[in-house]
């Protein structure tokens, strides 16, 4: 008995009905995803064909195909730092944006819309040319890739969005949890982590995963400042083909590989989005 | 089984403005130990605002308030000790809607309060038993009737082991046919001697579980009796033209 009061669910105010109807709103997705991807590649497909077989534009997609998912890894790679950073800071300054102390609150407030509000691909030339190149930690020098250097630029732009998002789903809780939590002797930082934040999780998570697949397509702004990512890595394979009927076709292929990892995400999300609107 | 000699909410001069518009004007109240009040009158008259400056939700502009031992209105306010000895039902019921029935009620003893967990969880259930709840200790508020929330909400209050319980329009919100149920267990915990403060519209329950009645209008006190006399010769003209529109 007294296990399960303490595994209830943090986020699982859903019902079992519900969670039926989610599981059954992403079933039916699962279809329009499948739809959706066929017709990509059969896109890419129709543009290699198109370009005629005879240049044998489909052999060097296959032949760099390991070299161009090399660079996608680091897309995604770089993706997931900054999401999951950016998702940790994000929670604090948003916090910090309500916190009842101006001294706390008007620094976050300031860095979330600065950063909500500029440009990512400034904030990553910043993040490029401001952090060194090397650090030296016990006499040994590490250098720090461009991709990472890269990764903790698309972090900052994620802090500031999430920062907003965590403030406005925070808002949205009816003032009575507050009060009600106050009434019981919970402290500020206790009412937060225990009572808003637990039931914000749900109402986040859409837009949460929206910021994801932006975050995602942005990545290839990295290219610009050197990591070696999926974009680059085209680029590089088109100059070693030197045949201009490739272009088309190699920038399509790439293209299917983002919509493919992010059309899943976005379908969630709406699914998600759907289903708490009902409620 | 009111004590007039030991106040023990006691609330001197207290003025509250929201902006530009006062809502209280100059309040002084003494509630026994034991005592059950219930302050009725217009809405906007400051019923509810009373009860919040009581357990420190709202902080008041100028008075000062009491309640036993603790200054409420004093700066270093140690809040924990205060809703230990102060619970509040609020209209709204506002459980919290992520946790069972059973975690709303035992939350606050064990992170506040830091009591042991067994400890509080058996004494929530039997809170849960006394409110007749005890077959929902595992649901969770979205899934109970209006009445069925507001009692949760009792026993949550009730699980802190407050000394006065403040009831701010507990029944306000309710379809009629469930006001009786949560009636009833104010009643009975009334009965066991907590001390109530409770905002009301219902008359037929003022009358018949306070040993105080007060009326509010336009931020001050108007008038204030044993409900016997208040309801049979209420002496302050705006308590009897209210009256004569409620009754």
């Amino acid at each position: 008995m007294r296990g399960h009061v303490k595994l209830g669910p943090e986020v699982g105010v859903d019902l079992p009905l519900a969670k039926r109807r989610v599981r059954g709103a992403v079933e039916g997705d699962l279809a329009s995803i499948f739809l959706a991807i066929a017709i990509v590649l059969g896109i890419v497909l129709a543009l290699a064909l198109l370009a005629g077989a005879d240049t044998g534009l489909l052999g060097a997609l296959i032949k760099w195909t390991p070299f161009l998912g090399k660079g996608f890894l680091l897309n995604v790679v770089m993706s997931l730092f900054a999401i999951f950073f950016g998702t940790i800071g994000g929670v604090f300054l948003g916090m910090g944006q309500l916190t009842p102390a101006s001294w706390i609150s008007l620094p976050a407030k300031i860095l979330t819309q600065i950063f909500r509000n500029a440009p990512w691909l400034v904030l990553l030339f910043y993040c490029i040319f401001l952090l060194p190149f090397q650090i030296r930690i016990g006499g040994q020098t590490y250098a720090i890739a461009s991709w990472l250097r890269a990764a903790i630029g698309f972090t900052i732009p994620v802090i500031a969005n999430f920062s907003e998002i965590v403030r406005g789903a925070m808002q949205s809780i009816p003032s009575g949890q507050w009060e009600a939590a106050r009434s019981l002797g919970y402290t500020w930082r206790q009412t937060v982590t225990s009572v808003i934040l637990p039931q914000c999780v749900k109402r986040m998570l859409p837009p949460w995963m929206n910021l994801y697949a932006v975050l995602l397509m942005a990545t290839p702004l990295a290219s610009i400042v050197g990591a070696e990512e999926a974009l680059t890595n085209a680029r590089t394979a088109l100059q070693a083909e030197s045949n201009s009927l490739l272009l088309l076709p190699l920038y399509a292929y790439l293209l299917s590989w983002f919509f493919i990892y992010s059309y899943p995400i976005a379908r969630l999300s709406m699914a998600l989005e759907n289903r708490f609107a009902v409620r | 089984m009111a004590d007039q000699n030991t106040a023990f909410i006691k609330l001197h001069d207290v003025y509250k403005s929201f902006g530009n518009s006062p809502v209280l004007r100059g309040v002084s109240l003494e509630i026994a130990k034991g005592e059950v009040a219930c302050i009725i009158g217009p809405s906007g008259s400051g019923k509810s605002t009373i009860l919040r400056c009581i357990n420190a939700l709202t902080p008041v502009d100028q008075g000062f308030i009491e309640v036993g031992d603790i200054q409420v209105t004093s700066k270093d306010l140690n809040m924990v000790a205060l809703c230990h000895r102060v619970g509040m039902v609020f209209q709204q019921y506002n459980l919290f809607p992520h946790k069972t029935v059973l975690q709303n009620v035992s939350m606050a003893p064990i992170q506040v309060l830091r009591q042991t967990r067994a400890e509080v969880i058996d004494r929530a259930r039997a809170l849960l038993e006394k409110v007749k709840l005890a077959h929902k200790a595992d649901a969770y508020p979205g899934e109970l009737s209006g009445g069925q929330q507001q009692r949760v909400a009792i026993a949550r209050a009730l699980c802190m082991q407050p000394e006065a319980i403040l009831f701010d329009e507990v029944t306000a919100a309710l379809d009629p046919e469930m006001v009786g149920e949560v009636l009833t267990v104010i009643r009975d915990i009334a009965r066991e001697g907590m001390t109530c403060v409770i905002v009301t519209h219902e008359m037929g329950f003022a009358r018949e579980a306070a040993n105080q009645m007060y009326f509010t209008d336009g931020g001050l006190i108007v008038e204030a009796a044993p409900p016997a006399r208040f309801f049979s010769d209420p002496q302050d003209e705006r308590t009897r033209s209210f009256l004569s529109k409620v009754l």
